[in-house]
């Protein structure tokens, strides 16, 4: 039997997904499931797809060759550049693709949940650009520390709800868009920013996403005269990055897949947002996954220096890419962060967000050969994390 | 041989509209669960739902998700509960249900879970993120290995094929939801909702149906129990207790306001 690592047709990846929810959310579940594949087939949506992504979004964004991080570590390392699109993240690929599914669905609001403020800022971005109504729920934590990402989404006009149940963060934020959309499920579509959730969201997400690989492929065609790496890094919250960067190359057995994940203060230190290495099998947000629990089934709270990685789950395609072996996952301290955003800066100019800061902190451990070709997913831009760049390497000091 | 579950006999024999309470296992304190309990079935409930604390609870309302962080807080896990309940059926002789989240039970494990269930004596399960397609393929057989029910929900967005479907799978009674909400979102019950209800009765399912979300007070209940078997009690309820400064003699107050018997 060939292994897939696509979604079957009941929702899994292997042993993980589904669509563990409530019965008050089945009927919209169930209309998304039933037709978010026709409707992405549809030519007028592809049509109009494309044509944001291209002249809205900025695609495709270029793959750029980082020589000196290619000296340094002695092989090629090209860089994937999301941080270049609108609102400065991937997260918009799969918020232009959901809200033109919402429309079709003749939806007319929208909801969403953010961490960082990311996701938030490009379904904001979206509803603007789409004349639809916009809430927005994030943690009372997260919206304390993800100030200019709140005052981002306020001025497109969305209205960001503070989550103030549980933790107050990312898993509460997502706990509350879900409640919200119990109690509107006629007129509301809920876009979730990453490859969690009841099926079919992780399927429909990395889909959206996907646009990264197909655009590596075609790109390295380009530049090195094959259209495979030999490795794809990305660093691994939810996963929608990382879903998006692996996706056309998940039956390529030439491309290693592999994934960063924050470890915080250490795997082992309590302090961590390391799923792969600290959770175990168990529902959580619709879908049977790997995530951070206690004996009794209840959520751990995760940390990490980076909010967009402060999740206590990953989507249930990286649990099973986890699982079968076909992925391979580093654990990135926020200290081993901090020096590749410094390297990143100041060998190439590029000031990554904390995010993507995991995943180009794994060069050292890699040991790609000089003949080798290393591809980086640049998921977001370092611009939201100043204050924490500033306030942890002391740069106004 | 196998003894008739107490929830069939209930309905089978009840000549007045059945009363359900919800309420939260380890709370307001932690060691509180079976003085709510008694104090429930003194008062004159017909049925008690037993939720067990989840983290991360998404159909309940800022009511509920505050009792469950209060007892998670205070040291409650299935486990415990479980312990708390194991001389239940000593003094507790209505049906008892467990209400919860799929993740806890699928951590302490399925068969562990039912086989402990059916030990202690209790009738039936909620497990309101625990999908009909998953229950059917994958937990039916165990349930019924353990003669628990599984209580399944249906909302007015649930067309009428799945309804018939939910009634075919179900077992004791159908959970009514009365509108699109999570729990103790809204109270009342509109006129909208009453042509709901009539649907529903006029669907003549083979399940008795309890309604629950939005019952807080006799008029409720009452209105509720027109068009249904009778009516479940959560928000309302936990808020009380969380308050109350005499549990048991506010318990069996409640339940009698509630049943218009005091």
């Amino acid at each position: 039997m060939i292994m897939s690592f696509n979604v079957d047709e009941r929702g899994y990846y292997g042993n993980f997904g589904g669509a563990f929810i409530p019965e008050m959310l089945y009927p919209n579940v169930e209309e998304l499931r039933s037709r978010y594949l026709d409707i992405i087939a549809e030519p007028s949506f592809q049509e109009e797809f494309h044509a944001l992504l291209k002249d809205y979004v900025g695609r495709p964004t270029p793959l750029f060759k980082a020589e000196r991080l290619s000296t340094k570590y002695n092989t090629n390392i090209y860089l994937k550049r999301e941080d270049l699109c609108h609102t400065g993240a991937h997260k918009i690929n799969n918020t232009i693709g959901q809200i033109l599914v919402a429309k079709r669905l003749g939806k007319s609001k929208i909801v969403a949940e953010t961490g960082a403020g990311q996701h938030g800022v490009a379904t904001a971005t979206v509803c603007a650009l789409m004349g639809m109504e916009c809430i927005v729920y994030m943690g009372a934590i997260d919206i304390e520390r993800q100030a200019p990402n709140v005052a981002r989404m306020r001025m497109l006009g969305a209205q960001v709800v503070p989550a103030t149940s549980g933790s107050k963060t990312l898993k509460d934020a997502t706990n509350e868009a879900m409640r919200h959309w119990i109690n509107h499920p006629v007129d509301t579509h809920y876009i979730i920013g990453s490859v969690v959730g009841p099926h079919p969201y992780p399927d429909m997400v990395a889909r959206f996403q996907a646009v990264i690989s197909e655009e590596i492929r075609f790109q390295l065609q380009e530049k090195e005269g094959r259209d495979y790496p030999d490795y794809v890094i990305a660093c691994v919250g939810g996963g929608s990055n990382a879903a998006g960067a692996f996706y056309h190359f998940l039956d390529e057995p030439r491309t290693a897949l592999i994934a960063a994940e924050a470890a915080g203060l250490g795997v082992n230190s309590g302090h961590s947002a390391a799923t792969t290495f600290l959770g175990k099998p168990g529902v959580l947000h619709g879908s049977k996954s790997l995530s951070m629990q206690t004996e009794d089934g209840q959520v751990i709270e995760p940390y990490s220096i980076s909010a967009g990685l402060d999740y206590p789950g990953i989507g249930p395609m990286h649990a099973h890419l986890f699982e079968s072996g076909r992925a391979t996952f580093f654990g990135v301290t926020d200290e081993e962060a901090l020096v590749a955003a410094v390297e990143c800066s100041q060998l190439e100019g590029i000031i990554p967000a904390l995010e993507t800061a995991h995943a180009l902190a794994v060069f050292e451990r890699l040991q790609a050969k000089p003949n080798e070709i290393v591809v980086v997913n640049v998921s977001g831009r370092g611009d939201k994390d100043l204050a924490t760049y500033q306030n942890r390497l002391k740069l106004n000091d | 041989m196998t003894k008739m579950n107490r929830i069939s006999a209930l309905f089978a024999s009840a000549t007045e509209p059945i009363l359900n309470v919800y309420t939260t296992a380890g709370f307001p304190r932690l060691e509180d669960t079976m003085t709510v309990l008694n104090a429930l079935q003194a008062g004159g409930v017909d049925i008690i739902e037993v939720g067990m604390p989840y983290s991360d609870p998404v159909a309940d309302g800022e009511t509920i998700q505050l009792s469950n962080q209060a007892a998670l807080e205070q040291g409650m896990s299935v486990a415990h509960l479980f312990e708390q309940l194991k001389d239940m059926r000593k003094s507790i002789t209505v049906p008892v249900l467990l209400m919860g989240y799929i993740n806890p039970v699928l951590q302490y494990g399925v068969e562990a879970f039912c086989a402990k269930c059916a030990e202690v004596g209790v009738d039936g399960l909620i497990l309101p993120d625990l999908p009909m397609v998953e229950y059917e393929a994958s937990y039916r057989e165990i349930f019924e290995k353990y003669g628990l029910f599984n209580i399944r929900l249906i909302t007015p967005q649930t067309n009428d094929e799945r309804i018939r479907h939910i009634d075919s799978v179900s077992k004791g009674f159908i959970y009514m939801v009365s509108s699109a909400s999570t729990t103790g979102a809204k109270t009342g019950i509109s006129s909208d909702q009453e042509l709901y209800f009539e649907r529903i009765a006029a669907m003549n399912l083979q399940n008795p149906r309890l309604i629950g979300f939005g019952i807080s007070d006799h008029e409720s209940f009452v209105k509720a129990s027109k068009n249904a078997s009778g009516a479940i009690i959560g928000s309302a309820f936990v808020k009380m207790i969380a308050q109350a400064k005499d549990l048991s003699a506010e318990i069996v107050a409640f339940v009698q306001l509630i049943k218009g018997k005091n």
